[in-house]
């Protein structure tokens, strides 16, 4: 069995915060990591390359830096990482990035499944793992939390519903994107740290994958972002209590009967 | 890539928006989104369409109709009644080619999430997802499309000027449900599911309705809330027992989720659930964006807070300067004397 996990560098932070003068974000320390998601895809692959055999392959599309997390990938049980990391692919939206990820795969050769987060916490998007599915013309399964069953053609997964969840099966090669629930990763030991410092991970270009430079990139990609702004105000205006806590009490609990809610 | 000259775009015409379907049962978020798509289509001068995949019961089309839907397209068949990506995407890749809609826009749910992303894939077209606000460029007629960016720091507007359709998802209650108009009427156009649609599709072996693990707030009325001000889980049996009272339900900040004070069911926000409440009182939540677009449309936010300076305390309707423990006791009292 051969599965390739496919891992996105995010910025580490869950509070970003907005400097209220320039209205950007403050990005000073801000450090980078593994899409929090994503830990999950890489576990349920260490686990499946464990039971089954074969080769895990971690692959991420981003800047040279990336490199890192993948070498995290290895410190946990990945065989093999590879970045795809290339100028020409700056600026690709979801759609162009699925692309290249699916090149990659194809480039790889002869993937049995491929496993992806539910969402990458930066862009949140979710789209990148039924888009390389589309690419490749592959059966999906989107948030997977549980494999019950995989054999040489098939897989059987578990997804999740917002009302209950359905079981499937599909014919391999085949995408999944894994939630939170399937699993509790792994942390490195410290000889996997160690291996992963010595390991090789090639880095591919969009030539080394074949990419179509017109599907590729920012000009390549279907959406453009053409304004941001600070998110709009609430258009109302704030009733203030303020004072001891037992005038707040009865205050709130005043307004709430005028407005019939007690 | 394969940009659309601006003759071949004219072809495009009529908003569509895809039914989200649960055992036969089109779901709410499809008539906010009926609701939403209705004032593009009129700035269009189009029609608002919907793609309807799946066994429908009796009065659903009509609904779809009242609330502002010209016509329907009804794909009635069994295959359909459990969600399998492939086949619907399949249908509606088949459906969009046939009929060429302009804009299409879809639930962000489960479902949606997996199946637009795959449509938008094979028919080349751009997909912003999680859209807040949905507008027509009176200029050239582009979907602007505006949607949290950056962690929701940041409102993004993007646009997709060379492709067609236009897709965008959109939360479930982010949009508001329009009033029915029981008159109104409209057309179904009847189509079926041909061979090449099951080429590689999945099997559906099993499927379990639960909510067991769901919490589900956004039927409640009122939500009580709380976040890292709440201090841990003790903090929360208080705001339990303010929500049994006014029989509500209690949600929470991704702080105090992240911290194990509760669990993610009760998570609003962002990477939470979005609800639009009659009541949401936040309580030690300092409102940062992410937390702010799951719960901004509610009809009345009440912020707690012994800061008057937070984000939340700043746009609630009433806000409230104090301590949450001693408050929230107090406010129980008063409740109780009534
Ligand atoms: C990609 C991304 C997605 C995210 N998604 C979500 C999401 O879905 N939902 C979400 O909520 N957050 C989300 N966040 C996190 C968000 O940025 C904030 O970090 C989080 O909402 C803060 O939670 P809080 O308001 O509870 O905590 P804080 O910001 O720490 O606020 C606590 C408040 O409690 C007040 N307080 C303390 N003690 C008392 C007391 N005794 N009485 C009254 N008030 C008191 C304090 O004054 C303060 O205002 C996301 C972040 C990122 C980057
Ligand atoms: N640049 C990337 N490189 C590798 N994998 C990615 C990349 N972007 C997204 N993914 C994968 O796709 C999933 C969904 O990402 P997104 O669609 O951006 O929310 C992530 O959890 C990753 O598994």
């Amino acid at each position: 069995m051969k599965i390739v996990v496919c891992i996105k560098q995010v910025p580490a932070t869950t509070d970003a915060k907005i400097d209220p003068e320039t209205k950007r974000i403050i990005r000073e320390g801000v450090k980078a990591e593994l899409n929090p998601f994503d830990t999950y895809a890489v576990e349920e692959g260490v686990k499946l390359r464990k039971r089954f055999g074969g080769e895990l392959i971690t692959l991420s599309m981003g800047p040279p830096s990336a490199v890192n997390s993948l070498r995290e990938t290895i410190s946990v049980g990945a065989d093999k990482a590879v970045l795809l990391s290339d100028r020409a692919l700056g600026g690709s939206d979801t759609w162009a990035t699925s692309y290249a990820l699916a090149k990659a795969i194809e480039k790889i050769g002869d993937v049995d499944l491929v496993i992806c987060g539910k969402q990458a916490v930066d862009g949140d998007t979710a789209q990148v793992g039924p888009g390389i599915a589309a690419h490749l013309c592959w059966m999906q399964a989107t948030y997977v939390n549980a494999v019950s069953d995989i054999t040489e053609e098939s897989i059987i997964a578990k997804r999740m519903h917002e009302d209950g969840y359905d079981i499937c099966e599909m014919k391999l090669p085949a995408v999944i994107t894994v939630v939170k629930g399937i699993n509790t990763p792994r942390v490195p030991t410290l000889k996997g740290r160690l291996m992963s410092e010595e390991v090789d991970i090639p880095t591919w270009s969009a030539a080394d994958i074949g990419a179509d430079p017109e599907k590729i990139g920012l000009m390549a990609s279907p959406t453009r972002v053409v304004k941001t702004n600070p998110p709009p105000p609430r258009e109302s205006s704030t009733i203030k209590i303020t004072g001891s806590s037992e005038k707040c009490a009865k205050e709130l609990v005043r307004e709430l009967r005028l407005r019939s809610i007690l | 890539m394969i940009a659309l000259t601006e003759n071949s775009k004219k072809e495009y015409k009529n908003i569509w928006v895809i039914a989200e379907q649960l055992s036969g049962h089109i779901q709410q978020v499809t008539h906010e989104l009926i609701g939403a798509a209705r004032p593009l289509a009129d700035d269009r001068g189009s029609e608002v369409w919907v793609f309807s995949a799946g066994p429908c019961f009796d009065g659903q089309c009509e609904l779809l109709f009242q609330y502002g839907a010209d016509k329907v397209i009804m794909v009635e068949d069994d295959r359909l009644l459990n969600f399998n990506d492939e086949l619907e995407a399949n249908i509606l890749g088949r459906m969009i080619e046939k009929y060429k809609p302009e804009v299409v826009i879809c639930g962000a749910t489960t479902r949606g999430r997996a199946l637009i992303p795959r449509v938008a894939v094979t028919k080349v077209c751009g997909l912003t997802a999680d859209c807040t606000e949905l507008s027509i460029d009176p200029e050239n007629g582009d979907l602007l499309q505006t949607r949290p960016a950056f962690g929701g720091n940041i409102m993004a507007t993007i646009r997709s000027s060379n492709h067609r359709p236009q897709m965008a998802t959109v939360r479930p209650r982010v949009m508001k449900v329009p009033e029915p108009d029981t008159g109104r009427t409209g057309t179904i156009i009847t189509e079926s599911i041909i061979e090449e649609d099951l080429a590689g599709t999945k099997k559906i072996l099993e499927v379990y309705h639960s909510d067991e693990n769901t919490v589900n707030l956004a039927d409640a009325q009122i939500i009580i809330s709380g976040g890292r001000g709440v201090k841990g889980p003790k903090g929360f049996e208080l705001l339990k027992k303010l929500a049994n009272k006014v029989e509500g339900a209690v949600g929470a900040s991704r702080a105090a989720v992240d911290a194990g004070w509760i669990a993610y069911s009760h998570q609003v926000g962002q990477t939470g659930q979005t609800v639009q409440t009659k009541v949401y009182m936040a309580c030690g939540i300092s409102g940062q964006i992410q937390h702010l677009v799951g719960m901004q449309s509610s009809d009345l936010i009440i912020a707690i807070d012994k800061d008057p300076n937070t984000p939340l305390m700043q746009m609630a309707d009433i806000a409230v300067e104090g301590d949450l423990f001693e408050i929230i006791p107090l406010v129980l009292e008063e409740i109780t004397k009534l």
